[in-house]
Order: structure tokens, then C-alpha cells, then sequence
């Protein structure tokens, strides 16, 4: 996308939100929904249309995790290391993963295929270890279970194309 | 025509429920059955899911757990009909883990079809506001206070004191905010209602904007739980359709306007002055109290910040009356808790019932002991700011009070299951190691507290000079439940000194892990996997 296009699509969803109280979150959602991430010239950009400080902007940013500042890969795959998860061997499948994928939790595969996430909790915590794709939850996954899932993410992914991140 | 339930919750369909629905719906319409298939909640017997429920004039037989390669030999036993098979459970109201329970707030949960209006009403539902419109605001409170009802969030204040102080707090803005920024881990139960009950929200929340003359509320829901994001978002606009919310809600003339706020993934926003600071679009920073949010909150407004379960108890409380509720329960704990099982588990879920029951005949009377099936060796209870117990003290009965008195937290009621292969030194440095990742940063006790009692707990692990720095770990802790801003750096010594005080051999190398041959986590078989069949969410709507 363009710089004239992405200053385009900010200024449409100010526009859209900015009769909410405190809209900077809800913004930030729409265009890390959108764009996949959050860099420095949409900080600019949303500083600007909400006449905020560039560092208000990039602080709010920084502070949340779901707000990526580079691309994420076509597969978000975020693995739950939160206690119930543990104590059924959350710890195994995330070794497993960095293993199979040659990268630590929080990096995206050198083919920019899958973004490897950790995350505390998913609600899933008596079907755990739990797993997240792309928005959907997959309890009791193991080694193998992993492999399947991954697969059939990555089936989709190709058939649909669709934008990454979660969904709306 | 036969009315099938397959849940849509997100556990159940974490273990393969949406592929189960569309393999009954290919079957069926293979062998020219006529079917209605609602996407119900879930009951709450995860061990059970993909739960299938068929109506019969018995009552609903249960079939579980179901795959979807197993579907085509169900129904040509005659599932449809709810004949025998060996997946059959019989009657599902008559399962112990059902009959047993008092579900209050769980009511409707596993048991509509969570977006229909008709389920709704036809069970109960709009009972409560109806009651509570026919009352003063202040008549309201006074039910509420006389039900006991105390914060489910895990605080557990008193939620009539909160609400007054709100009506009491003179404002031309109020607001209603429900705290569904539930990122402990193991609980599920405000998912749970979000996905399966959604209306029981709304119709809660309106009476809170009745009772202290509030016009507009937000639920902040974590972004881990989209499904939960669009049940609710869906069953607002419906209630908006419906007139029950909007500019004159039941034609009482009461204003109330609700919307959704998403999270976004900082644990740090279940804590309510960060939430409040999140949905003003800031960085979650805690503020410091006082003021209290039920004088200054949102946008500086008076603001009543309730937990999802808290407020889903309050139209049970309006319908039935304060009185009815407070007959639940012992001493200061009154009416039901939800309680979760999680972790290590083999029948995990939700179990609500009144307060009083031991942690026991939850763990292993309902819950059946560890999934593994090695012996428990300590829950914590309360989430990841909670105590480890050991199995020792599974006596505990289920009362605010009583596990103070222990040192232990009752919290939320999710309860965490491990087995004797845990090592609970690594689970006292995960709880420093959480917290330093989590933290807000706003006060130094839980900033960089967090970060040196990962050190100090490292140090000790690996034999330097022990003793000392179990010393300096203890100070430690007392630095940070004592000089917090909020209950994260606050509590996080709760799960340190919990396993240090009764595992304390792990720390320092005394105690041999119990090793295990086999994975745990390959013992069931219940989920299907994905089979690339998305079934759509039109399903909820036939």
C-alpha cells in the first residue's frame, strides 16, 4: 500500500470512530486489522488527524501486544504457557514448535510463513495446552496435533487469502 | 422434527464441535432426517465435548465425546432418536456433575441457544430488569446488599456498598462498565456466559444502570476471545432491536446505551483502574486509589466496574429477591460461586454452586482427580496471583474468609490442577516471571521487583548460598505486597511464598521430580481436528 493510500485509510477510520469517547484504541484496532501492523508513518499519521503527540500515538502502541510494528506472517500461531496450560505440558508443545519452526516464541518463520506467539490464557483451560490460529482456539494439542492444525491453517490461508489478525 | 444441540463455544469447538455440526447436518440430510440444530453454550463438562444433546420426551439425552468420524455410526444406532450407544450418557440434567449443582448465574447456559430472544424469555430471562424497573434505584441497591453478593472478579467487595456509592455520587454522566477482561488462567467462566448467555449481560447491566442512574456502559473483553467479542456485539444489536436497550428500554423510559470494547492482550487490564484508563484509549497504567472509580472512573465520571459473573448474578438476585439468594452459601460468602477446574484434570469445567464446598470434593470428587492419573500435588486456586495448596489442605471449605485465614485466596474460583510431576520452584519463578512481563510499570515494588525475584529465585535453585536468598526472596515479597500500587505486584508473591512455605524441597533441590513415561496430553481422544470443513456461525441463526 502506498503512503497516499495509507494516509487515505487512516484518515477514513478517524473519521469512522471519531465520535467515540477515547477512540486512539479502537482506531489502532481497525488499522492493525487492516494493515497487519502499526509503523512509524501510521503514528505519524493517526498523531496527526487526532492532533495527539507522536509519543501519546507510539506509547499506546508499545504498551499493547496485539499491536504489531512490522508484518506478521500469513499463520499467527500463538501457544497459551499460562499455569493450567503447564500443567498438562504447554512447555513440551512450545519447545516442539521452536524446534520445528527454528525460531524463538515472538519471531516469524525466515519464509514469512508463521508468526510464533506466546500468550497467557486463551479461556480454553481445561481442554489445555491451548492454541490459537488465526483467531480460532484448538484445545488438547499435542506434537502431532500441532502438525494437523498448521496444516490445515495454512490450506486455508492459501484458499482464502484473507487478511491476517483477528477477526472483527 | 428433532432438536439437536452441538455447543459453539469456543472450548467446545476447540476439540473439533463445528466439524461435528456440519458432519450431523450432512448425515441427516443424507438419511432424510428432518433436524433443527441449535448452537447451544456449553454445559460445562469439557472432559464431555464436543457435547451432542438430542431432544427426547424423556429430556435431553447426551452423547459425548463426540467426533465428527464417529457421527455417521451414531446416527445409524439412532442417536436421532436417543437410542442407546456407548457414547450415550443418558439424560443429561440427571449427570451427577448437573444434578449436583445450583446454577444461578449459569442458569441458561448450555441449555439455549444463546441469541434467541424466545430461549431467552421462555427461561427466565427480563425477569430481573422487569423487577428492578418496578423499583426505586435505591430499592434495587437495598435487594442487592441484602442478597451479600460480593465482586466474583476475586476481590470479593461487597457489590451493594459499590453500587450506592455511585447513586450517591451526584453527576450529570455515569457510567456501567463490566470488566470481561478475564486473563486469568484457569477461568473460562465469563467466556462461557459471553458465548452461552449473552442476554443475561445486557439485562444485568441495565439493571446496574437503573440502580445508580448511569446512561452508558462498555464491556471490555479481551482480544484472546473473539468468539466471546461477537456473541456479545450480535446480542446487543438484537437487544437494541428488541428494546432492551436503547432510549426507553421496556417502555420505562430508562436511557441505557452498551457497546463493546476490545482489549488488547496486556493482562494487566483486568485490574479496573488500568481497564478504565484502556477504554479511555490509554496506555493501561494503574491508577492509584483513592479516589475510588465508583466516585472518579471513566472519563473522571462515576462509575460502577463490575466482573461478568458479578453482574450475570444480579437479575437472579432481582427476580427471586435479595433474601433468596443470601439462603446460599456460609458466613460472609453468600449465594453460589462458579467454580472452574483447570489444568491437570480429568473432568474439567464449571461447577456452580453455593460457597462451602471443600476444595476437595471439588478436585477429586467432581473434578476425578489429576488427567494423568498420578496423584494431585497442589491447586492454585484464584488464578496466577493465588496460592498453591497443597493437596493437604484440600479440607479448605470454599469461603472468602476461610482461605484468607489459610494464607490462600479463593478469588475468582478457578481452580488449577497439578500432579506430582510439577516442579513448583519453576511454577514460583514463572508467577516473578509473568509479572515482570506483565507489569504496568508504574510502581517500582512490581517493575523491577518482578525482574529480582526471578533472580533471586534462579540463584536459589541453583544452590547459591540458599538460605540467604530465601531471606531476600521473603523481603522481597514483603516490598512488594506491601509498597504495590495494585494487586499484580500485590499478590504476585502469593504463588512464591504458597510454594515455597509447603514445597519448599524443590527450591532447594531436596525433592526429586516425579517423572512421567507417558504425555499426559496424548491420553484423549476427543478432538477431531480441524477437517478443513469450516462450519459458518449461520448455524446459531437456523
Amino acid at each position: 500500500m502506498s503512503r497516499v493510500d495509507v494516509a487515505e485509510l487512516v484518515r477514513s477510520v478517524v473519521e469512522n470512530r471519531r465520535h467515540e469517547r477515547g477512540p486512539l484504541l479502537v482506531i489502532l484496532h481497525d488499522l492493525n486489522d487492516q494493515l497487519g501492523y502499526i509503523d512509524s508513518t501510521v503514528v505519524e499519521l493517526v498523531a496527526g488527524e487526532l492532533n495527539v503527540s507522536r509519543a501519546d500515538v507510539h506509547g499506546v502502541v508499545t504498551f499493547y501486544t496485539d499491536f504489531r510494528t512490522e508484518p506478521a506472517a500469513g499463520v499467527s500461531l500463538k501457544l497459551c504457557r499460562a499455569e493450567a496450560c503447564k500443567a498438562v505440558g504447554a512447555e513440551r508443545v512450545v519447545e516442539h514448535a521452536q524446534q520445528v519452526f527454528g525460531v524463538r516464541v515472538g519471531e516469524t518463520t525466515p519464509d514469512g510463513s508463521v508468526t510464533l506467539d506466546q500468550v497467557f490464557c486463551l479461556g480454553n483451560c481445561a481442554l489445555g495446552p491451548a492454541a490459537q490460529v488465526n483467531g480460532k482456539t484448538h484445545g488438547r494439542v499435542d506434537e502431532n496435533r500441532l502438525v494437523e492444525i498448521l496444516a490445515s491453517a495454512e490450506t486455508t490461508e492459501r484458499a482464502s487469502a484473507t487478511s491476517p489478525g483477528e477477526p472483527s | 422434527m428433532t432438536t439437536i444441540y452441538v455447543p459453539r463455544d469456543s472450548s467446545a469447538t476447540s476439540v473439533g464441535a463445528d466439524e461435528v455440526a456440519a458432519a450431523i447436518r450432512g448425515a441427516a440430510r443424507e438419511s432424510g432426517h428432518d433436524i433443527r440444530l441449535v448452537r447451544n453454550g456449553s454445559r460445562g463438562m469439557f472432559w464431555l465435548e464436543p457435547l451432542v444433546e438430542v431432544a427426547t420426551d424423556r429430556g435431553r439425552v447426551g452423547y459425548g465425546p463426540v467426533t465428527a468420524d464417529a457421527v455417521p455410526a451414531l446416527i445409524e444406532a439412532g442417536m436421532l432418536d436417543g437410542a442407546d450407544h456407548e457414547l450415550c450418557l443418558g439424560l443429561v440434567e440427571e449427570l451427577p456433575w448437573m444434578r449436583d449443582q445450583q446454577r444461578l448465574c449459569f442458569a441458561r447456559v448450555g441449555l439455549t441457544d444463546p441469541l434467541s430472544v424466545d430461549d431467552y424469555v421462555a427461561n427466565g430471562g427480563l425477569a430481573g430488569l422487569r423487577a428492578a424497573l418496578d423499583l426505586a434505584p435505591a430499592e434495587v441497591i437495598t435487594e442487592l446488599s441484602d442478597s451479600g453478593l460480593r465482586g466474583r472478579g476475586g476481590a470479593g467487595f461487597p457489590s451493594g456498598i459499590k453500587w450506592k456509592t455511585v447513586l450517591d455520587t451526584e453527576s450529570d454522566l455515569k457510567f456501567v462498565c463490566c470488566n470481561a477482561d478475564e486473563g486469568d488462567s484457569g477461568t473460562f467462566a465469563d467466556r462461557m456466559l459471553m458465548e452461552g448467555d449473552p442476554f443475561c449481560l445486557i439485562e444485568s447491566m441495565a439493571i446496574a444502570a437503573h440502580a445508580v442512574g448511569a446512561t452508558e456502559g462498555y464491556i471490555y473483553i479481551r482480544s484472546e476471545y473473539p468468539d466471546a467479542v461477537n456473541t456479545m456485539r450480535a446480542a446487543i444489536d438484537i437487544a437494541y432491536a428488541q428494546g432492551w436497550l436503547g432510549s426507553d428500554i421496556l417502555d420505562s423510559g430508562l436511557r441505557f446505551d452498551l457497546s463493546v470494547r476490545v482489549g488488547a492482550g496486556a493482562y494487566i487490564c483486568g485490574e479496573e483502574t488500568s481497564m478504565l484508563e484502556s477504554l479511555e484509549g490509554k496506555r493501561g497504567m494503574v491508577r492509584p486509589k483513592p479516589p475510588i472509580p465508583a466516585i472518579n472512573g471513566l472519563f473522571g465520571k462515576p462509575t460502577v466496574v463490575n466482573n461478568v459473573l458479578t453482574l450475570a448474578s444480579v437479575p437472579t438476585i432481582l427476580a427471586n429477591g435479595g433474601g433468596a439468594y443470601a439462603e446460599h452459601g456460609m458466613e460472609r460468602s453468600r449465594g453460589t460461586q462458579v467454580f472452574q477446574l483447570a489444568g491437570n484434570i480429568k473432568h474439567g469445567g464449571v461447577f456452580e454452586t453455593a460457597f462451602g464446598i471443600t476444595l476437595g470434593e471439588l478436585v477429586n470428587g467432581y473434578g476425578g482427580g489429576t488427567l494423568s492419573g498420578r496423584p494431585v500435588r497442589a491447586a492454585q486456586v484464584g488464578g496466577p496471583l493465588g496460592s498453591y495448596v497443597p493437596a493437604a489442605q484440600f479440607d479448605l471449605p470454599t469461603d472468602y474468609e476461610a482461605f484468607a485465614a489459610a494464607e490462600a485466596m479463593l478469588g475468582h474460583g478457578g481452580v488449577v490442577v497439578f500432579d506430582d510431576t510439577v516442579d513448583m520452584a519453576a511454577m514460583a519463578r514463572f508467577a516473578m516471571e509473568f509479572c515482570a512481563e506483565e507489569s504496568c510499570g508504574k510502581c517500582t515494588p512490581c517493575r523491577v521487583g518482578a525482574v529480582r525475584g526471578v533472580e533471586v529465585i534462579d540463584r536459589i535453585t541453583s544452590g547459591e548460598e540458599p538460605e540467604t536468598n530465601i531471606g531476600v526472596l521473603n523481603d522481597l515479597c514483603e516490598v512488594m505486597t506491601e509498597g504495590s500500587l495494585c494487586a499484580m505486584g500485590g499478590l504476585t508473591p502469593n504463588p512464591v511464598r504458597s510454594a515455597l512455605q509447603h514445597f519448599a524441597d524443590d527450591f532447594t533441590g531436596g525433592h526429586a521430580p516425579a517423572t512421567t513415561g507417558d504425555d499426559p496430553t496424548t491420553t484423549s481422544g476427543n478432538g477431531s481436528g480441524p477437517s478443513g470443513v469450516l462450519a459458518g456461525d449461520e448455524e446459531s441463526k437456523a
